[in-house]
């Protein structure tokens, strides 16, 4: 396939250098404990070659341009560590299935779910 | 269930109160996060302790670490000289792991000045600056640092001159970068804890610049 | 699938960036496609990302710093011409600029 740089067939949404955009909103906030696992679980799984920072990127750019606009950084990161982990083998989707509903069982809230943990 | 979660105290099995942050409803991500935790743990693949560590290890890491990496290059002209030549290997003499293939220093001047973006990602020192700010990783920023950067830095208040090159680093792959900035006038004398406390960690990205 | 790269590109030689437009997880930015910049450094070998993405062995490829001004990328809109733009690029996506 050619293409030219003028021409958008096969330009993938994360790509997004150049484009026209809006003022930058400068607004920060702090991580709550379970953004602060989710950064954990992908450096530690990461670390021992269940998957590659290269497969996380893969997995963001596969979810689209709504997951980004709708879903927080670290949602979309849990959601690609899922998929990768399940890709390497590490675990079932069955087994997870499994594992989820045992947790919403535990209780309401984070913290009850999270066994107050 | 461990305990009335409509109880006004609120406590936890241990007796302790939940995080703030712990009290809000389950949402769907965060069931997925723990259930993934829980699995992780229950496989071998880590520890609950491994992860606390983790956890603990980032909070430590700030601008700070950035910040006193770069007021040692301003008093410490061999040090400067290393840190440029091999970004990974002297922040290791600083006890500073980098956790990218290298990291790259590049030093603003009266001629250029360095700004750092990752268009792909959001790719970031994170080892040397802590977790990058919110705007580093949206829309608005990734897209227009490459197109038009003195526009960008203008809105964070980095009005520069003609006759200075603007120097765009699209970090998008296996390097990290981190921008040495100039030690600006009125320091002279000053220690190194007094030089650090004036780096911020958006003059270590490039949108902005020291003042003393 | 470990065989080495090519022969490594001279700092400073002109380079010229494919135009092309596969689907999955490629590491060269659209805006610099089909643009020519020069090699600012060499940063060595490293496994291919766009292969260990998908979770299969990569072959060691170099990587490069290539830098371009705002005026190869941007053409004649570009203000000012004269800033310049590094970006990390792997040397699949490289092609000499004789190529056509």
């Amino acid at each position: 396939m050619t293409n030219s740089a003028t021409a958008d067939a096969g330009r993938r949404w994360h790509d997004m250098g150049g484009d026209p955009a809006g003022q930058i909103n400068r607004d920060e906030h702090d991580y709550a404990l379970w953004e602060k696992r989710v950064d954990a679980l992908m450096v530690i799984a990461s670390k021992k070659k269940h998957f590659t920072v290269d497969g996380l990127r893969r997995v963001l750019e596969d979810m689209g341009p709504e997951a980004f606009e709708t879903m927080t950084y670290y949602e979309r990161w849990i959601h690609s560590i899922t998929q990768n982990l399940m890709e390497g083998g590490v675990f079932t989707p069955a087994e997870l299935g499994d594992k989820m509903a045992e947790v919403a069982a535990r209780g309401a809230s984070y913290g009850e779910a999270s066994l107050g943990d | 269930m461990p305990h009335d979660h409509h109880d006004h105290d609120h406590l936890s099995p241990s007796g302790h109160p939940y995080r703030e942050d712990q009290d809000g409803p389950l949402s769907y991500h965060q069931q997925m996060e723990i259930a993934v935790r829980e699995l992780l743990v229950e496989k071998g693949v880590t520890t609950k302790a491994e992860i606390a560590a983790q956890i603990t290890a980032m909070d430590n890491r700030s601008p700070a670490i950035g910040a006193s990496i770069v007021a040692k290059a301003w008093t410490d002209a061999d040090f400067k000289a290393r840190l440029l030549a091999s970004g990974s290997a002297t922040c290791a003499e600083m006890d500073v792991p980098v956790e990218a293939m290298e990291l790259i220093v590049v030093e603003n001047t009266p001629d250029t000045h360095n700004v750092v973006v990752c268009t792909l990602c959001s790719c970031y020192p994170r080892n040397i600056l802590g977790l990058p700010p919110d705007w580093y990783k949206q829309r608005e920023y990734r897209s227009r640092a490459v197109r038009e950067p003195r526009k960008v830095l203008s809105e964070f208040g980095l009005d520069l001159a003609d006759d200075v090159r603007v120097q765009v680093h699209d970090s998008t792959a296996d390097m990290r970068y981190l921008v040495l900035p100039m030690r600006p006038e009125g320091t002279k004398g000053w220690s190194e804890d007094q030089l650090a406390a004036i780096v911020g960690r958006d003059s270590m990205i490039g949108a902005a610049v020291p003042q003393a | 699938m470990t065989e080495t790269s090519s022969p490594a590109i001279a700092t400073g030689a002109p380079v010229r960036l494919k135009s092309i437009a596969p689907p999955g997880h490629v590491r060269c930015p659209w805006y610099l496609r089909g643009k020519t910049g020069v090699i600012e450094r060499d940063l060595g070998l490293t496994g291919n990302p766009e292969t260990l993405a998908y979770g299969v062995e990569a072959q060691q490829i170099r990587l490069y710093r290539v830098r371009f001004t705002m005026k190869d990328i941007w053409g004649d809109d570009a203000d000012p011409a004269s800033d310049t733009l590094d970006a990390e690029i792997f040397e699949n996506w490289l092609e000499p600029t004789h190529a056509s």
